[in-house]
Formats: C-alpha cells, sequence, structure tokens
C-alpha cells in the first residue's frame, strides 16, 4: 500500500525481497555439485569409528523445486502486489470492488425491477418471496424468529397485530428508520397495590381471569395514567407504539406477574434501523415479504 | 578434502547463530516492522481519506471488553470482516487496519462458530443482547450459543484505574489522569451485563453504514 509514512519503506521492502531471492540464487547456485564419475566420495568425517557419509549431490528434483519456488516469487509480484506499489489493480481491495461490481451488474436490475413496482404487487411475486425469505433469515431472523414468529419483546410478524401500523408504506417505514418502543416506568405513581389494580383491568379487557374488584379501581388508575398512549378505549395508538391492550396479542405475556413488570419498571425496546445498512431496494423486498406473511 | 562452506558455518557456534538469525529474521523484517510506519495501522484513517469515528474505550466499555476475553466469546466470534461479497453482505463494510488501533489485544479470533461481531453495534437492541447473552434460545430458538445467566451481577472493577494505567503503557491512547479518575465512578452500579452490551453496541460503527 501506498500509505507508508515515508518513501523509504516502500524501497526498504523492494531491496530485502530481491536481495532474498537474489541470495536464494546465490546459494543454490553455488552449492551446484556435479556427480563425477568413478566411486562414489566420502566426506571428510567419520563418526563413531566408521560411520561415513557419501557426498552426493542433491537429488534433481529437489534442486528443480528451489528452482521453481524461486521462480514462482517472481511471476507472483510480477503479477500481484508486494514489489513496490505495482500491481494494486490485483490487490485483495481491487478484486473485492471488481467482485462486487459484477453482482451489482447482475442483481441490481432484479433489485431495480421490484424497486418500481407496488409492495403488495411484489409480495405476490413467487420470486420476490424467495429472495425476501433469504435476506430475512440474514438479518431478521435473530430477533423475529426464523419463521417471523417472535419472541418475548420481539413482536411476532404472522400475525394481524401491528404496534407501529400495518401499512405496507408504514412497514417499509419502520424497516428503513427503526422504530424505539418505550414504555414509561409507573411503579413510583401508581404503587404496589396500584399496579396490581390495573394490571388486573388491563386483563380485564382481554377477556383473561382477573380480580373484578381490583379491576374495578384499575379503571380508574388506567383513565387517569394510560390513555394517553393507550386511548380512553385502550385501543393503543400505532402512531406512538402504543400496543393495544384489548385483544389477545401480547409482546411481552399475559400473565399478571408479567403485566405487573411492564408496568412497574416500564420496557424499552428498539428496532434497529436498516434503511442505510441494506439500501431501499433490499429493504422493499423485505417489507413486501413481511406483507406476505400476513396472507392468511 | 579441503574445509568446505558448510564446515566452516557449522563448526562455528557464533558464526552459525548469527547466520541463522539473519535469516530468520526476514520474514519479520518484511512482514512485521514496516506495519509499524503505516498510516492505516498506527491512525483512525480509512483508504479514502477520511477519518473514522474509531473511539478509545471508555471505561464501561472497557470492562465489557475484558468479559468478553474472560468468557472467551473470541473463540466462537471473530472480529475480521474479510473483504468478501458473501461477509460484507451480512456484516457490512470489510475490517480495516485503523479500526483496531485501540485493541489491546485485538480480538480478530480465527474461528466462527457464531457469527462475526465485527460490527455488530446497533444491529440489535440493548434488550435483544440482554436477553440473548442470559439465554440464547429466548429469541434464537436454533441458536447453539451457551447462556451466560451469571452475567446479571455487578461488575467487580475495583482495578479499573489500574487497567487504564496499563493500557496507557502499551497503547497509542493514553487515558489523562481525569478521565483515570472518573473511571470508578463511571463504572459503579453497572452490571456485567452493562458493561458487555455496552461493549457489543460500540463495535464496528466507524464503518457501520458505509458501502
Amino acid at each position: 500500500m501506498a500509505d507508508f509514512i515515508s518513501g523509504f519503506w516502500n524501497v526498504y521492502v523492494m531491496a530485502i525481497v530481491a536481495l532474498s531471492i537474489l541470495f536464494c540464487v546465490f546459494v543454490l547456485v553455488s552449492n551446484m555439485t556435479k556427480r563425477e564419475s568413478g566411486p562414489a566420495q566420502l566426506h571428510g568425517h567419520v563418526w563413531d569409528e566408521t560411520l561415513a557419509e557419501y557426498n552426493n549431490p542433491l537429488p534433481r528434483w529437489w534442486m528443480y523445486l528451489f528452482w521453481i519456488t524461486i521462480g514462482f516469487a517472481i511471476v507472483y509480484l510480477s503479477i500481484y502486489p508486494g514489489f513496490g506499489t505495482t500491481n494494486q489493480e490485483r490487490g485483495a481491495r481491487a478484486q473485492y470492488e471488481a467482485e462486487m461490481k459484477a453482482a451489482n451488474e447482475k442483481y441490481g436490475p432484479i433489485f431495480a425491477k421490484y424497486k418500481d413496482m407496488d409492495l403488495a404487487a411484489v409480495a405476490a411475486d413467487p420470486e420476490a418471496k424467495a429472495m425476501g425469505q433469504r435476506m430475512f433469515l440474514t438479518y431478521c431472523a435473530q430477533c423475529h424468529g426464523s419463521a417471523a414468529q417472535g419472541a418475548k419483546g420481539f413482536p411476532n410478524l404472522t400475525d394481524d397485530e401491528w404496534q407501529w401500523g400495518g401499512e405496507p408504506a408504514t412497514i417499509k417505514t419502520t424497516i428503513l428508520g427503526g422504530r424505539m418502543g418505550v414504555m414509561p416506568p409507573f411503579g413510583p405513581a401508581l404503587g404496589g397495590e396500584g399496579v396490581k389494580d390495573v394490571a388486573n383491568y388491563v386483563r380485564s379487557l382481554s377477556g383473561l381471569a382477573h380480580d373484578s374488584l381490583r379491576a374495578q379501581r384499575g379503571a380508574d388508575l388506567f383513565q387517569q395514567n394510560c390513555v394517553a398512549c393507550h386511548g380512553a378505549d385502550a385501543k393503543g395508538n400505532v402512531a406512538m407504539g402504543a400496543p393495544n391492550l384489548a385483544n389477545k396479542a401480547w409482546l411481552y405475556g399475559s400473565s399478571e406477574a408479567t403485566i405487573i413488570e411492564t408496568i412497574t419498571n416500564g420496557r424499552n425496546n428498539q428496532m434497529p434501523k436498516f434503511g442505510e445498512f441494506l439500501g431501499e431496494d433490499k429493504v422493499h423486498l423485505l417489507a413486501a415479504y413481511v406483507i406476505g406473511l400476513n396472507k392468511k | 578434502m579441503a574445509q568446505s562452506k558448510h564446515e566452516k558455518i557449522e563448526s562455528n557456534v557464533f558464526l552459525l547463530i548469527v547466520l541463522t538469525l539473519l535469516t530468520v529474521s526476514v520474514g519479520g523484517l518484511l512482514e512485521i516492522v514496516p506495519l509499524f510506519f503505516q498510516h492505516s495501522t498506527t491512525s483512525p484513517i480509512d483508504n479514502k481519506g477520511n477519518p473514522l469515528q474509531v473511539k478509545p474505550y471508555d471505561p464501561v466499555r472497557l470492562v465489557g471488553r475484558d468479559i468478553y476475553v474472560r468468557e472467551g466469546c473470541y473463540n466462537c466470534h471473530s472480529q475480521m470482516i474479510r473483504p468478501f461479497r458473501a461477509e460484507t453482505e451480512r456484516y457490512g463494510h470489510f475490517s480495516v487496519a485503523g479500526e483496531y488501533i485501540y485493541d489491546h489485544p485485538f480480538q480478530w479470533g480465527s474461528k466462527r462458530t457464531g457469527p462475526d461481531l465485527a460490527r455488530v453495534g446497533g444491529r440489535y437492541s440493548d434488550e435483544w443482547h440482554r436477553v440473548h447473552l442470559l439465554n440464547p434460545r429466548d429469541v434464537v430458538p436454533e441458536s447453539n450459543m451457551p447462556a451466560f445467566p451469571w452475567l446479571n451481577r455487578p461488575v467487580k472493577a475495583d482495578d479499573i484505574q489500574d487497567r487504564m494505567r496499563a493500557l496507557n503503557k502499551v497503547g497509542l491512547h493514553k487515558y489523562s489522569d481525569d478521565e483515570i479518575a472518573a473511571a470508578p465512578a463511571a463504572v459503579a452500579g453497572k452490571t456485567e451485563l452493562d458493561a458487555v452490551v455496552a461493549y457489543l453496541q460500540g463495535l464496528g460503527l466507524a464503518l457501520q453504514n458505509v458501502k
């Protein structure tokens, strides 16, 4: 790379590389011997009284391997980067850019075709669905599950329940820009008993088992504390991501203990934004895939 | 028979040592020494000349990083995105040398049982990381990552100032006396989970959305 702090280091590398190769050549040439005719010569040294060593030249194939190695080094350095700043066009970065360019030429038109189509139309396209699923498994399955079934705190995308709105354009906006879901803690304001009352009221809204006396008291507390986000009818507000509390869908669970935990400590979770990372073309396909999941 | 060149070297221990050292040092002289004199390996600069948002670890992330090392996360997670499309499509921009200048030692790893984490910062919510670290199968049923339930305990970092002073000795970044003095207060009351999540959420932000 050309980002050495001074030109000296290029010269330094080139000099050592060249000297090393030349030295290898020198060692090979200076040690070349021919086998002489007649009885084999012995080295002068003797061990253990009688043990001597023939002074045979190195096998020819062995010498060839050395020469091939030197040849490879020279050919490699003349094709790939390594000797000064030459051949950068075949360096790792250039190869990566070529790979990306080829991929963009191949796949770009496919993404472009879908980008101009309506989301509902893309959702109905089997090829787009296959592409969307592959991307979903790569980028989304970690939170939403490989079958988009969700997990505690991470929404199920196959039901018809949308915390931030289920319109196709809204789903795309959610993926592009992410969402920040914040439920403030109400433990201090309501107190332990108050929280339990509200939890029972919330459970009563979904027809779950509850203490009706507590639910009655909870209804008043709900009207005082919760309606700003969840609405007077507890049907939620997609504009601020406040969930509908009067249906069967529960992001964190519907047990009394879980609801008490939610009200007491609040909840704080985030859908990361994918717009900049994936680009709009891919998000378009992902949004269509998610919409397609809801086709009953 | 005249004394051969081999014999001259092999029967003189000092000469043999000197020539051996010279020979084995060639690789290091060529491949290691020049790296100390490259911009891309010694400063937070990317190839297009834009400074990267690479920041030294604050005390909480430093503690998180030490826990990352303690738990052996590097055994299964690399932090090195190679310049191949198959990797950059999934993880983001390939890793560059300037991103690691505050890592002592770096956490490149050499094996991926789990995914690469070089750019995991911002990819998941804090809440996801907490749930996932305590029991990965709560969010990813197919996961074979071990659970780390004991992370939900206060950090034990009464030596945080010593750790920062040690990094001052080896690292490019020098923590100021004020930073070191403020460190214990910064980590006070944090759980190990908080620290690891803070560390993970800061990984790879510099080139997060660069194509």
